[in-house]
């Protein structure tokens, strides 16, 4: 019998507010712990929240670009359950009424476009974090990251493939970055989702028996669970037993995923209204206004880059896949007005650099006047490409001032010909062996001793320069 | 200098005055307390030393002429419920027995700021549950007027330091009539104030849509001058409501003329003593000769509000309460092994049987199968109960009530009958289901010398008129200035 995979995606996102839903403390990731507490995000007795309006207002961003509809009354409710990380032993969270519904985001997998639909978005808090210590053989608590503020997408069980659900996510970060909502940094747990998987053989209506694995936070994870699980839930079939439902824990080191516990004695979390806070009411003017201020989203940028800037498709995808590099590209773009230059310098010196480093393009720092300048630089024939590409690693590694830099380094282009001349007879002189070879019909050999000539100039020639003397001389011979 | 029968602003006006200093009045109230707490237990801790250092302070700052407030320099104290900034806060329990909250309650730091005295922390019902203070981890607060006898609750402590003179005057708060039924055992004055009018902050929740901080005081306008200190927008309590501060400036011409008091008949029926039913009919009266229009009228939903009371009240109380889960601060069990042991182990053994009881109960309402039955449903009736207000108030400037079936019962008598102890609150519950302030002020006394309160409550906001009507009530009767065999021969 054939099957057909379904998975279903509850993703986490922090938000990148400030401070955190309820109180003032910060929301920055990695701070010794307990130190980014107060009595409120500690539910200390007495304490109250107060809501942070930056996360409704996150909220209808992330809701408007991924096509929700708005709630324009929205409640809160108490989701209770003991756990030492969270210390109210409730969580705030929105049951009954979440923020946004019935949305949908278009993906694509080879060249196949397809929707998922959104089944809702709803706000809540953060829980903080149990730290195992081996030595001691006890567990402490951060609750450093209570209270930090999350939106809960839900999707609906619209996936058919692990491939479906990565192309998802990737559009669902981009989105989320771009947006400026969330910084999505799936190793900081930023970015963390609950994936339920189900087999049905194919034409069968009803779905499957779903399992579900908490907590993901990698895609290669994502993508590898989904297809063991499809697979571990097939192959039950297939010997006649039934899938049940459960939780399973997918451990990345046996690429296998563990029964945790089963539904059948799941937890009852006694919700009801939060009565500590009141009842947020959306305006049009509000949903319009955040519509009208929302950042130009990746897809819209792609298609600008093509046709106001002349990029390649190729090029303004990968631009694009980071909202950094995008900025980067069109505030470098703004100053110096030379796309195909601002495009040619990140597709190859910074693609490079960023793989040589390990860094993440939402990790880079670098400020585009100072792209814009080095750019100018080359354009005026102040320096050449390779000493461009020098300074650029410079700007990169140590943050320096293009222009200042040449100058300090004596990095300015000689567009002295004599001296040029002078260097090239003597190299001549000096590399019989090169230039025999040069007239013996080795092409190659030209290039040596044009090396041999920027090697003795420091590079800092102009290179056309270089190859026109040398061939005049040359052939003079 | 004998200040038994003056008020907190009487006793302001004699310090402004220099015939009497706030240190003096300070060290008064904790030679009082010496002589009577072995007797009435109303602390559950006493700060003498910095609270003399406090007056002292305050004294200063009158001396070179500053403004404060009229009460500036007078000794009162606190429930201890209500978060002090470095002082144990135990809510009556063992759970919090050694807590010290790193913040003030926002009530705390105004009254601070008014020049406030603070003497210590009063005695409650474990968690503010409970009528009669027996529930209390700290032992049982007696009633000042018969030590064999409660004091009420959950507020006793509070009602019982004003009417032994342990303290001028005290603050309390009130869930379901834990400021209103002990005033009204304990003989003194106090004011349930409207929902979102004082900040809830640092108050230890009970149940939070319910929970009101007010004031206990020897007369209502004692109480209106606290409240006017207290209450107030505060930008840390997202339900307290913008603009909710008191002007009682228009509350002390002693007139009830023309004012419209219904009576609800269905109040008076089965299960309220003829001693209260008498008291409180006759106290109609007397506002009727003051020149109140008095009307009776029927209010039939109430009979409801006892159940839909508990259901809503212990479900937020499961909530709130789970937090005591010995990991952060709080009661922490040794015995047992891994966390679900010191959760249990904690709960256990930190929380005492009415809590439990609630905690129970609350959970049980919440719990799926059951939300729609018991907890909606008391939702529902809550919203009945608001209309039912509504609609009498587009009749009646207030409402006219018992507020307490009985007197002062014996210690001990209702501790194995929960549900009768329930019962006790018929009267008080429907006005915190709909957030509407009452006050109690002493109506009359019981064949057993025991004190009788009556109730006043009016809609939203209303508090200056009903001010109004309890000062009138006072000015034309002296209830509020008969003083327990306790405090009777120059104790103060």
């Amino acid at each position: 019998m054939n099957y057909e995979t379904v998975v279903g995606l509850e993703v986490h996102v922090e938000l990148s507010t400030k401070s955190k839903i309820f109180c003032g403390c910060t929301t920055e990731f990695g701070g010794e712990p307990n130190t980014h507490v107060c009595p409120v995000c500690t539910g200390m007795p007495g304490s109250l929240p107060v809501m942070n309006k930056g996360v409704v207002e996150f909220a209808i961003r992330a809701g408007i670009a991924l096509n929700c509809d708005i709630t324009r009354y929205n409640k809160f409710d108490r989701k209770n359950y003991f756990y030492p990380d969270l210390p109210k032993a409730y969580q705030v969270s929105q049951l009954y009424l979440p923020i946004c519904q019935n949305g949908k985001v278009e993906i694509e997998v080879d060249g196949e476009k397809k929707y998922i639909g959104i089944h809702e978005i709803h706000m809540e808090e953060d829980a903080g974090k149990l730290i195992h210590d081996p030595w001691d053989d006890c567990t402490l608590v951060d609750y450093n990251r209570c209270g930090v503020p999350l939106l809960e997408i839900v999707s609906e069980p619209d996936f058919r493939s692990a491939d479906e659900v990565i192309a998802y996510l990737t559009k669902l970060r981009d989105i989320m970055m771009y947006l400026g909502v969330s910084d999505c940094k799936m190793q900081e747990g930023s970015m963390r989702a609950d994936v339920n998987v189900s087999v049905r053989p194919i034409g069968q209506k009803e779905f499957g028996t779903r399992s579900e694995m908490k907590n993901m936070n990698s895609f290669k994870a994502i993508y590898r669970a989904i297809n063991f699980e499809a697979k571990r839930q097939i192959e039950i079939l297939e010997e006649g037993g039934k899938v049940i439902q459960e939780t399973r824990r997918w451990d990345e080191n046996k690429d296998a995923s563990f029964a945790m516990r089963s539904k059948e004695n799941a937890q009852d979390y006694r919700y009801f209204p939060e009565p500590d806070l009141l009842p947020i009411e959306i305006s049009d003017e509000w949903i319009n206004d955040v519509k009208n201020n929302l950042p130009e989203l990746p897809e819209a940028k792609r298609a600008r880059y093509i046709s106001e800037f002349g990029l390649t498709e190729y090029d303004a995808g990968v631009i694009t896949s980071a909202k950094q590099l995008a900025y980067l590209f069109e505030d470098t773009t703004a100053i110096c007005k030379k796309p195909k230059e601002a495009c040619n310098l990140i597709m190859g010196e910074l693609m490079r650099l960023l793989s040589e480093t390990s860094t993440l393009p939402e990790d880079i720092k670098i400020d585009p006047k100072k792209v814009a300048d080095l750019i100018n630089l080359i354009i005026d024939g102040k320096i050449n490409r390779n000493v461009g590409k020098e300074v650029f690693e410079e700007i990169f590694r140590n943050d320096v001032e293009p222009v200042k830099y040449v100058e300090e380094k004596g990095l300015l282009m000689l567009n002295d010909d004599s001296l040029v001349s002078d260097t090239i007879d003597k190299v001549i002189a000096d590399n019989t062996k090169g230039v025999e070879d040069f007239k013996g019909g080795n092409e190659k050999a030209f290039g040596f001793l044009v090396g041999q000539t920027m090697k003795a100039l420091k590079g800092k020639a102009n290179p056309q320069a270089v190859n026109k003397i040398l061939k005049e001389k040359l052939q003079k011979l | 200098m004998d200040f038994s029968n003056k008020t907190a602003l009487e006793i302001g006006q004699m310090i402004k005055n220099k015939e009497i200093s706030s240190v003096e009045i300070t060290k008064q109230m904790f030679e009082n307390i010496k002589k009577t707490e072995k007797n009435i237990n109303a602390y559950i801790s006493v700060f003498e030393d910095v609270a003399v250092k406090e007056a002292e302070k305050v004294q200063a700052e009158i001396d070179k002429g500053e403004e404060i407030s009229p009460l500036a320099g007078i000794p009162m104290a606190v429930k201890d419920n209500i978060c002090t900034k470095g002082y144990n806060t135990t809510c009556g329990s063992k759970m919090l027995e050694n807590f010290v909250p790193p913040y003030n309650a926002t009530v705390v730091d105004k009254l601070k700021s008014a020049g406030a005295v603070i003497l210590g922390k009063l005695n409650m019902d474990e968690f503010a549950m409970g009528g009669s203070t027996e529930t209390s981890y700290f032992g049982t607060a007696k009633n000042p007027w018969d030590s064999e006898r409660v004091t009420g609750g959950s507020s006793g402590g509070s009602a019982a330091a004003v009417a032994a003179e342990e303290a001028i005057y005290t603050l309390g708060s009130d869930t379901g009539g834990s400021i209103r039924q002990p005033c009204s055992f304990c003989g003194v004055s106090g004011i349930k104030p409207t929902y979102g009018s004082v900040s809830r902050y640092g108050l230890v929740a009970f149940a939070s849509s319910l929970d009101q901080i007010g004031p206990v005081g020897r007369d209502i306008k004692d109480c209106a001058t606290v409240l006017e200190i207290i209450s107030g927008h505060d930008v840390k309590d997202s339900t307290s409501i913008k603009d909710s501060s008191f002007d009682f400036s228009k509350s002390f011409d002693g007139s009830v003329k023309g004012l419209k008091i219904g009576i609800p008949k269905n109040y008076f029926g089965e299960g309220l003593d003829s001693d209260v039913k008498d008291s409180v009919l006759k106290s109609a009266e007397t506002l009727k000769s003051l020149g109140a229009d008095i009307q009776e009228f029927e209010m039939p939903v109430v009979d409801y509000a006892i159940p839909a009371y508990y259901v809503v009240a212990c479900a937020e109380a499961s909530s709130n309460l789970s937090r005591y889960d010995g990991i952060k601060y709080g009661y922490r069990s040794d015995k047992g092994d891994g966390i679900l042991d010191v959760f249990y182990n904690s709960r256990s053994e930190g929380f005492g049987m009415e809590v439990k009881r609630r905690i129970m109960l609350g959970s049980f309402v919440l719990s799926s199968g059951y939300y729609d039955a018991y907890y909606k449903k008391g939702l529902k009736v809550r919203g009945l109960i608001k209309n039912s207000f509504d609609e009498a108030f587009s009749k009646y400037d207030m409402i006219l009530s018992p507020t307490a079936p009985t007197t002062a019962f014996k210690i001990g008598e209702n501790t194995s009958d929960p549900l009768k102890m329930y019962l006790g609150d018929i009267y008080t519950v429907s006005v915190n289901l709909a957030g509407i302030p009452a006050v109690n002020i002493p109506c009359g006394f019981g064949k057993n010398g025991m004190p009788i309160g009556m109730q006043l409550i009016g809609k939203a906001f209303s508090e200056p008129v009903l001010v109004k009507a309890a000062y009138a009530f006072q000015l034309n009767t002296d209830f509020h200035l008969k003083k327990p065999e306790i405090v009777k021969g120059g104790l103060a």
